[in-house]
């Protein structure tokens, strides 16, 4: 009696329903625990590049987003994150994009204390080659270790670069394009916060993106 | 005669037409995720899973699925198990979703899965239908397996390192057995090069055994 087109129409809508509800089900029982997970996941590569800082509160609550066009590395928003200590500034950490590298953009994590010193560098997303570029990776190599304590003056402006190009730091066997763009994306993050320091930590935090 | 279609099915899933290795399907996952052998194992499992359900849904659904939407149909729900299976592997391994990446919502352009559907689920029982799953979902599975340990073995000097992504807790570093190892393994031409020798040597095989078999 029904249309063949009807039917299958039908037969269409009632699939769907019941493959939207089992991907609701599923969505609901799993949001929390993501939620969950997300955040620790972003604490947990946070914390690394603040070296042995003492700080207190969820570094994530302080989180200020700076629109381009800024002075930082990279034409994308950076985003710092505030490190207090019983309501004293103690560090910072800002997440910029190094540009120069060999396969696209890098995002790294500075982290710097309230005198100028890195406390700590690392890698939060690359493409570059396995092997090779890959070195920046601290769970790859030793490299961004080199930074630690460095600050504008230690070197000097001109050896803040790598050793092939009459620097003071390493660079990774068989890649120098990619420690060069981290080199610059450094530095430039040191330039800023020489510049602004006072302004960083007394912004509000941003509110989080839904 | 229920063990034995599940042997047969499993056989042929498993090595007669296993969907990587003779049939050439689910290539692009294959190739991508296999640098390590703990990779390849969350995308099998990952896979086994989504083709199991989809071949047991596909086939329960049979026949009220009229031929003209059936493709339609094998898509939404490819698709929904295959959200599912990323919630999921969200919420209880983290750490294998960031590494598999893009590669588990990709599991719904897996030609072996809707293949599976059209060929096998669409036109057989429910218990068939699972075990049909079962058999490639492994097939597909041990082969990601194999090609990530190789890789990981030659391109790293490694093995079974990283598996802590499934289990959870600290950082395991697994069996090193060398200092780095030869790159191009872990590079993309790597695993062109290791599917082509897991293909040749299933057909050494294959062809050693025929000829015993005639006389």
């Amino acid at each position: 009696m029904i249309p063949r087109t009807a039917k299958g129409g039908l037969t269409l809508a009632a699939i769907a329903a019941i493959c939207a509800t089992l991907v609701a089900a599923t969505h609901r029982l799993t949001t929390d625990r993501i939620a969950a997970n997300e955040q620790a996941w972003l604490e947990q590569s946070l914390v690394p590049a603040l070296g042995d800082v003492d700080y207190d509160g969820s570094i994530t609550e302080t989180r200020l987003t700076v629109e381009p066009p800024h002075d930082l590395p990279g034409n994308d928003p950076a985003i710092i994150y505030r490190a207090y200590s019983a309501g004293t500034p103690v560090a910072a950490l800002f997440a910029v994009t190094a540009t120069g590298g060999y396969a696209g953009p890098i995002r790294i994590l500075v982290g710097v204390n309230v005198g100028g010193a890195v406390t700590g560098v690392r890698i939060l997303e690359h493409r570059e080659t396995p092997g090779l570029g890959d070195g920046i990776d601290s769970s790859r190599s030793a490299w961004v270790h080199q930074f630690d304590g460095r600050s504008l003056g230690n070197p000097p402006a001109g050896a803040w670069q790598l050793r092939v190009d009459g620097g003071d730091f390493d660079q990774l066997t068989g890649a120098s394009v990619t420690p060069r763009a981290v080199i610059k994306a450094i530095r430039e993050t040191l330039l800023y916060f020489d510049a602004h320091q006072a302004e960083i930590f007394d912004m509000p935090a941003t509110a989080e993106p839904e | 005669m229920i063990a034995g279609q599940f042997i047969e099915r499993m056989q042929t899933g498993l090595w007669r037409e296993n969907p990587g290795l003779v049939q050439l399907l689910g290539l692009c996952p294959l190739l991508a995720v296999t640098s390590t052998f703990v990779n390849g194992l969350g995308l099998g499992i990952a896979t086994l899973l989504v083709l199991t359900c989809s071949n047991v849904l596909v086939s329960a659904t049979r026949r009220w699925i009229l031929a003209e939407i059936r493709v339609p149909i094998y898509v939404l729900i490819i698709a929904s198990l295959v959200t599912c299976t990323e919630l999921i592997f969200k919420a209880w391994f983290p750490a294998l979703d960031r590494s598999l990446g893009i590669f588990i919502p990709l599991i719904v352009t897996n030609c072996a899965i809707v293949a599976r559907a059209e060929l096998f689920a669409s036109r057989n029982g429910i218990v068939a239908s699972l075990f049909d799953g079962l058999g490639m979902g492994a097939g597909f599975a041990l082969l990601l397996m194999a090609i990530g340990f190789f890789r990981e073995l030659v391109g790293k000097g490694s093995l079974f390192a990283e598996f802590d992504k499934l289990v959870g807790g600290e950082p395991l570093a697994g069996l090193v057995l060398a200092d780095g190892g030869w790159l191009l393994a872990v590079l993309p031409p790597g695993a062109f090069f290791s599917l082509a020798l897991a293909v040749a040597l299933k057909n050494y095989l294959d062809g050693n055994r025929k000829p015993a078999r005639q006389t």
